[in-house]
């Protein structure tokens, strides 16, 4: 039967049909704090290593909060070129670093017809560092309203639409499928995800790069979290700042980095024996109707959104054995989530592991949701499951185990990774090894 | 999907239109029936010292009535539009999501640089003050999906929820979503897309694209395919719409069913250089093909008319390769209001319906030198009365975004 999307053009033979088309994962890119790359990533996530540090990307001590997780990114060491250094703001040279390592990883150029091949990104905060610096160059530091049109980048629009940054990675690896930006603020990275599955699912697509990317470490941004207090002031102690499900956290570290996949149609990743990272069988997004920056007590739609995501992979919840959490260390945030997992899963989430990783690597705000799949990705193929770092007192009304400290080797066939944030958003991604799922 | 794999048609049962030439829906479309331009020298700021003044500003409005109160110091005026734009199509369709099931109503929007105005001004307490000084609403205020956020708490929409970023094809993006997810279970959807937040430094960085036409003459500044073409004019407002499962509006009697989306495609334009095809012809073909539909049944096209000669040479070759030369009426009433960004693909959508329900097209205006009159019948000063079922809407996006959606009137 025919479905939204089939086109005939290049003869391009499309495998499956849309009720069986699979969606699985055949290439991860990762820049992240602490490593560019993927395998950095994987050994300080399993080595329970801490990236956050005091912030040195501009001087922040007028701050209330003064620590982040920065990527120790050297752009031309990266590979780009001083032309691209000079017109992509951050967000857009983290995505091409990590869409290339993704599509060197899969060996999918060339083996895609332009047409069955997309992008989809996710950001929550786009090109804010450029907006935030050029705002001060072209207002003469806040002084005049009225902006000069004579300064400022000639590339300010590409600053302004975020779509900007899915268009240079289209060109990158010549997409002439569906094309955008999934914004959703936190949870952005997991609905970018869900997303681009849904496109390949449907027939819209055979391919798609996709992923999430945030470099919003900037004065604005931490000057907005400081004024709501969401992101902790424990500046004397950065490197132990993140604490999830501590009885001492009290608030996230600001992240930033970059996570990108090769999503592709499972049949036409066998055709062409890709490895296979994982399958993306599930994802759900819900509002909690409540407000843009609070959690409601119960944790009723993020359990739904898990209920929700379970159901679309068709699992039972005692097939998931590992939860990648939100974990954002705001007490709020800790509560909520494990009230969520409790009620969505039973009696089977005090039986599984549950961590976060923003213990290690900061809330990267939109993109930290793709590089917690890339994570989950990586501990379904080594069977280890990353730790939640700096876990020593924990919250008595976190009763989970959130596996403090230390990673832990743990057969993992399929993952919940969950994801929360402002606007409302609830989301669950599932992923699994293929042959864990009979469809 | 249905048990049986047919994919069920969601039907379109309320409309909210913000438009700078009329802040609701019946004054919209009569403006534009009377070929009111809402295009006009920026009031909000002063433009002097900028090579461009004029937009399709929308005009101050009493929000007392229309917003509450509390909404005011936390929302950016584009968010403001979105609600009440949101209120109204929920108001058109009768329906009350608080009184649905709870996770049975859910938002997506389009949105292309968020609240901009908002921002400008924190970003102008960061420098001139510090960071004491910013707001506590800026986390959210300005973000992509602020709009999305917003409505699903006004109205309790405790469903699936999103914002898709395409530049100027991003509005029909966002109802090809949640047309998703109303064949994935959810029965109703708030969706479209509302934009535009006009200030020094949101029109600074609009500058910059170097698409923005530069005369001072709100007659001429801005006419599509006409041989003076020389940029666009953008402008303020968009629409949106209450779509929903057709059987969950017949179980609840929805007053309206004003169109079904029967067809969508989506396509990205070739790096510059390749020698390959632009994509929008591409994206027409697929959004037909999904409709089934061939094209001597599309009884109206509306134009993405980009305003620069380049890319409306692009658009009417691309018509008239599907329609055959002067195959099919166009209009592009974004000539009364500008390009809005994320809004306008909503907004025609919304005017395709309207096109619909009354049986007339209505009318491009402005253009006095069409340049394509041997590719395109292009509906030009008067309202052309016609039946009119199906309906064919383009738009595209800086950076090489195409997208084509087919409406048909709902039978």
């Amino acid at each position: 039967m025919p479905w939204a999307g089939e086109t005939p053009a290049e003869g391009d033979k499309v495998e499956g049909t849309p009720e069986g088309r699979r969606v699985v994962i055949t290439g991860i890119g990762v820049v992240a704090p602490g490593g560019i790359g993927r395998k950095q990533y994987w050994e300080l996530l399993t080595a329970g290593r801490t990236a956050t540090r005091t912030i040195s990307l501009f001087d922040a001590s007028p701050f209330r909060s003064r620590v982040a997780a920065e990527c120790d990114f050297d752009p031309l060491a990266a590979g780009l070129s001083r032309r691209q250094i000079r017109q992509w703001d951050r967000t857009t040279q983290f995505a091409v670093v990590a869409g290339r390592e993704a599509l060197e990883d899969s060996g999918i150029l060339g083996q895609t017809a332009p047409y069955r091949t997309g992008v989809m990104m996710g950001t929550a905060c786009g090109s804010t560092m450029s907006l935030d610096s050029e705002y001060a160059l072209v207002s003469d530091e806040g002084k005049s309203w009225q902006v000069d049109e004579f300064h400022g980048s000639p590339y300010l629009y590409d600053y302004f639409v975020p779509s900007s940054m899915a268009a240079e990675l289209a060109w990158i690896v010549e997409a002439e499928g569906p094309v955008g930006v999934v914004s959703t603020g936190c949870t952005s990275g997991v609905d970018v995800l869900g997303h681009s599955a849904d496109l390949i699912r449907e027939g819209q697509a055979d391919v798609i790069l996709t992923g999430a990317s945030d470099a919003a470490i900037s004065p604005i941004t931490v000057a907005c979290f400081d004024a709501i207090k969401a992101t902790t002031a424990r500046n004397d102690a950065p490197e132990t700042a993140s604490r999830p499900f501590d009885r001492t956290r009290n608030g996230f570290v600001l992240g930033e980095g970059c996570a990108v996949f090769v999503l592709e149609e499972l049949e036409h990743a066998r055709l062409r024996d890709a490895h296979i990272y994982a399958e993306v069988s599930g994802h759900a997004s819900r509002c909690n109707a409540y407000s843009m920056t609070g959690l409601n007590d119960q944790g009723l739609e993020m359990a739904d959104a898990i209920t929700a995501a379970l159901d679309m992979a068709r699992f039972d919840p005692a097939v998931i054995d590992y939860v990648n959490a939100h974990g954002s260390a705001t007490k709020q945030n800790d509560r909520h989530e494990t009230d969520a997992l409790k009620r969505s899963l039973g009696s089977h989430a005090y039986d599984i592991p549950v961590s976060s990783i923003k213990s290690m690597i900061g809330h990267s705000l939109g993109a930290v949701g793709a590089l917690e799949t890339a994570a989950c990705a990586m501990a379904l193929e080594h069977a280890v499951v990353p730790p939640t770092a700096n876990l020593t007192e924990p919250d008595p009304d976190c009763d989970l185990d959130y596996v403090p400290l230390t990673a832990r080797e743990h057969k993992v066939d399929a993952i919940l990774s969950v994801a929360s944030g402002f606007g409302g958003f609830q989301s669950a991604l599932v992923l699994n090894k293929p042959e864990r799922r009979a469809v | 999907m249905t048990a049986t794999g047919v994919q069920t048609r969601p039907v379109i049962t309320g409309i909210g239109i913000v438009a700078p030439n009329g802040m609701s829906t019946d004054d919209y479309w009569s403006a534009v029936l009377r070929g009111d331009s809402g295009i006009r020298r920026i009031t909000r700021f002063d433009p002097s010292s900028y090579p461009a003044a004029i937009a399709g500003e929308i005009p101050e409005y009493d929000p007392a009535g229309l917003l509450p109160n509390r909404l005011l110091p936390q929302t950016d005026r584009m968010t403001r539009l979105a609600l009440i734009a949101a209120q109204e199509a929920l108001r058109d369709a009768d329906a009350d999501p608080a009184e649905m099931p709870p996770f049975a109503c859910g938002v997506v929007t389009s949105a292309s640089a968020g609240g901009f105005e908002f921002g400008q001004k924190e970003l102008q307490a960061l420098w001139s003050q510090g960071g004491k000084f910013v707001s506590a609403y800026q986390s959210f205020a300005w973000f992509y999906p602020v709009n999305t956020g917003q409505i699903s708490i006004r109205h309790g929409m405790r469903g699936p929820g999103s914002a898709i970023v395409a530049e100027g094809a991003g509005g029909l993006d966002a109802i090809a979503k949640a047309r998703r997810h109303l064949r994935a279970g959810t029965s109703l959807m708030v969706t479209g897309g509302v934009d535009g937040s006009l200030s020094p430094w949101s029109w600074l960085c609009i500058l910059r694209s170097g698409r923005i036409s530069t005369s001072s003459d709100p007659h001429s500044a801005f006419v599509p395919f006409d041989r003076r073409a020389r940029g666009a004019v953008v402008g303020e407002g968009g629409a949106l719409f209450v779509m929903e499962d057709p059987d969950r509006a017949a179980e609840r009697g929805a007053a309206h069913r004003y169109g079904e989306v029967l067809g969508y495609g989506t396509t990205f334009d070739p790096r510059p250089g390749t020698g390959r095809p632009p994509g929008l012809r591409r994206a027409v073909e697929l959004a037909l093909a999904e409709a089934r539909t061939e094209p001597s049944d599309i009884d109206v096209v509306f134009a993405d008319a980009a305003g620069s000669p380049e890319l409306d040479l692009v658009e009417a070759e691309t018509i008239a390769s599907v329609f055959g030369p002067r195959g099919v009426p166009v209009t592009a009433t974004k000539t009364l209001t500008g390009r809005l960004l994320a809004g306008g693909a909503p907004l025609d959508v919304a005017t395709a319906l309207l096109s619909m329900r009354d049986g007339v097209i209505p009318a491009t205006v402005h253009v006095d030198s069409p340049a394509y009159e041997d590719l395109l019948d292009l509906v030009r000063d008067v309202p052309r009365e016609q039946r009119v079922s199906t309906a064919l809407v383009l738009a595209r996006g800086e950076g090489g975004y195409n997208s084509a959606l087919v409406v048909r009137k709902a039978t």
